[in-house]
């Protein structure tokens, strides 16, 4: 399948615009609780960082380069962000009842630490998860 | 524990996902689902018998104050939806894991199952409407996969009419929610309640009745919002059709029975009458497509049609006594449906075919299965002991003393002839002279007919002991006929 191309421009702008849109998703994802931003948008950033990839090489590489079963890595998001929720169950409090506090962190100072983070965490894995998946999946059927 | 109302949300959820890890490893998965539906069935008991002594349960999430986070309502109706719908997936789990082929199971079969009982029941639940809508997608996503797991090219050709169809009226559910919410100013249902009998119903709010009217009668299959229902439903395997047959269209069911009388109970000489009408013409629609079809699956799926038609009228109605009628009958349509499409189930397992004309004689070699059959059709049509009297009489009863002569009329006569269509696979399939039957899953009648045959006795157990189960109706009825319960519940006002 794989035809060898000679798109050494792209293949190499590739390499580095992929780790700026990575960092970049991140940013968006801690930045979701005080400016835009957010689990949705930071997966789906991601997600489109590893379309790069994807459009550059092929599906091998990124395969080789993130050896990732994405359908597995929806499950896991979901069931990080269900726990997260139900973690309220243990102190019998209403369900998704959030718990945050304040931390002095040795590098970032005093920082607020919220549980929210955790679900975010979880819907960020989940949207990665099925972006990556339903790409893959037309992709590779021929 | 008072996130008692979120255990039958919670289970299947959780199980589902835990199913997502390793959807290879078939005899887990079936065990898993198996126990964890079984747990689910528990806890929703657990609740019952809670909310029975205790009155309307609760939860506001995130522990935010009840109109602004959203809250989760077990009043005695949904607790008793809840169990009957857990009920039922448990039984089509239990049937799914001898007729479905291990290839079909290993897709995500039992995940999306897990999934169609999270939407279900949280929409059973949610005391929030577009958090009730959040959960109708849930269930419709997974009824998408159920529906077209199997890409045989008819499955395809329906399931993206299906799929078309629910997605308009999806779309139609989030405008009417934008109306409401335009006009309210509140999406918390109780609250809604509230505000709409301060400004008691002006005429823009009857416009949205009507539309909530569309959206859930597309869902639910009601009159002129009937018509991709029987093609959809041809085509899926036989237990996902129980699933649908039994829980799908009964949601939009639930949908039109909460809003119509929690919000649209101020102006019922437009709105009811107009279900009224509209549940009439659905049992007449209903009853033609059944006599019409020699199809044994076809004629179960026009019966949907017609249960929904019943259910409505005693809705529309809104006495006390028919609204009970119409609870009654909901839970023994969910249980009943499920049981016939269970044991037609069985019936094209034996004979490789869903026409009548290719069936005859099978008493001989199957009697359990016939007189099984026998009891459910009988039970369908509403015959005294057993479950499907109590509903319908209560139903009638109330059209009468509300003074309505033709409704009642219609309701009775369609009994007679829903009998008459079910009695037709029951003469064609039993009597007559026996064939060979050469289908692929003769050898698993026994296996396929324990799980049907539980639901039978079960709706027999239901409908025998009326006299136990009608505190529970009466208790469901409550708050329908007294939105002011309801709202006390959520809102906690003295």
């Amino acid at each position: 399948m794989k035809r060898h191309t000679n798109d050494v421009i792209l293949e190499s702008a590739t390499t580095f615009i992929t780790f700026i849109i990575f960092l970049f998703a991140v940013y968006l994802f801690f930045a979701g609780h005080y400016t835009p931003g957010g689990g949705f948008i930071g997966g789906l950033v991601t997600a489109s960082a590893l379309v790069l990839v994807l459009l550059a090489f092929d599906i091998q590489t990124l395969r080789q380069i993130l050896p990732i079963d994405y359908k597995l890595m929806t499950a896991i998001g979901m069931l990080i962000a269900v726990l997260t929720a139900s973690g309220a169950l243990l102190f019998n409090v209403p369900f998704f009842t959030h718990a945050h506090d304040y931390f002095n962190l040795p590098l970032f100072g005093k920082t607020s630490l919220h549980t929210a983070m955790l679900f975010d965490l979880g819907v960020y894995l989940v949207v990665v998860g099925v972006t990556m998946t339903i790409i893959q999946t037309i992709g590779e059927s021929d | 524990m008072i996130n008692l109302p979120l255990l039958p949300i919670l289970i299947p959820l959780i199980t589902g996902v835990i199913l997502m890890l390793f959807p290879n490893r078939l005899r887990l998965q079936r065990s898993l689902s198996f126990g964890s539906t079984l747990v689910t069935i528990l806890a929703s008991a657990y609740l019952i018998f809670r909310v029975k002594q205790g009155g309307i349960l609760t939860v506001t999430l995130g522990s935010w104050p009840a109109p602004f986070g959203i809250t989760l309502v077990s009043d005695m109706l949904s607790a008793l939806l809840v169990f009957t719908t857990s009920l039922l997936v448990f039984f089509v789990v239990w049937y799914s894991i001898y007729y479905l082929s291990d290839l079909h199971q290993r897709f995500y079969y039992y995940i999306a199952a897990q999934f169609l009982l999270v939407g279900v029941n949280g929409a059973f639940t949610t005391g929030d409407i577009f958090n009730m809508f959040v959960f109708f997608e849930v269930f419709l996503i997974s009824s998408y996969v159920l529906i077209v797991l199997g890409g045989k090219p008819a499955q395809l050709r329906e399931s993206l009419k299906y799929l078309l169809i629910n997605v308009i009226s999806s779309a139609l559910f989030v405008m009417t929610v934008a109306f409401l919410y335009g006009i309210i100013g509140s999406l918390s249902m109780a609250d809604i309640s509230q505000k709409i009998s301060e400004i008691n119903q002006p005429g823009i709010l009857s416009v949205i009745a009507i539309l909530f009217l569309i959206v859930f009668g597309l869902k639910g299959a009601i009159f002129p919002l009937y018509f991709w229902l029987p093609g959809s439903y041809q085509v899926p395997p036989t237990p996902v059709l129980a699933l649908f047959g039994a829980l799908l269209t009964k949601v939009g069911v639930y949908g039109i029975l909460r809003t119509y009388s929690l919000f649209f109970s101020h102006q019922p000489e437009f709105t009811h009458q107009i279900l009224g009408w509209l549940a009439l013409a659905t049992i007449l629609i209903g009853v033609i497509g059944a006599l019409a079809t020699r199809d044994a699956k076809q004629i179960l799926i026009y019966n949907i049609i017609v249960a929904v038609g019943v259910i409505l009228y005693g809705v529309s109605v809104m006495t006390r006594q028919s609204l009970e009628g119409a609870v009654f009958y909901l839970i023994h349509d969910m249980l009943i449906k499920a049981a016939l499409f269970l044991l037609i189930g069985v019936m094209i397992g034996i004979v490789g075919s869903s026409r009548l004309k290719d069936m005859g004689g099978m008493i001989k070699e199957y009697p359990l299965l016939g007189w099984t059959y026998f009891i459910a059709a009988l039970s369908l049509a509403g015959i005294p002991p057993l479950s499907g009297f109590i509903g319908k009489l209560l139903i009638v009863r109330g059209g009468f003393e509300a003074g309505d002569l033709v409704g009642p009329f219609v309701v009775l006569i369609s009994s007679l002839l829903v009998l008459y269509s079910v009695i037709q696979i029951f003469i064609r399939g039993f009597w007559g002279t026996p064939k060979t039957y050469t289908g692929p899953k003769r050898h698993l009648t026994k296996q396929l007919l324990t799980p049907a045959l539980c639901l039978v006795v079960i709706t027999v157990l239901y409908g025998v002991g009326t006299e136990a189960v009608r505190p529970f109706i009466s208790q469901a009825v409550d708050p329908l006929v007294d939105p002011s319960i309801y709202i006390q519940a959520v809102l906690k006002e003295d």
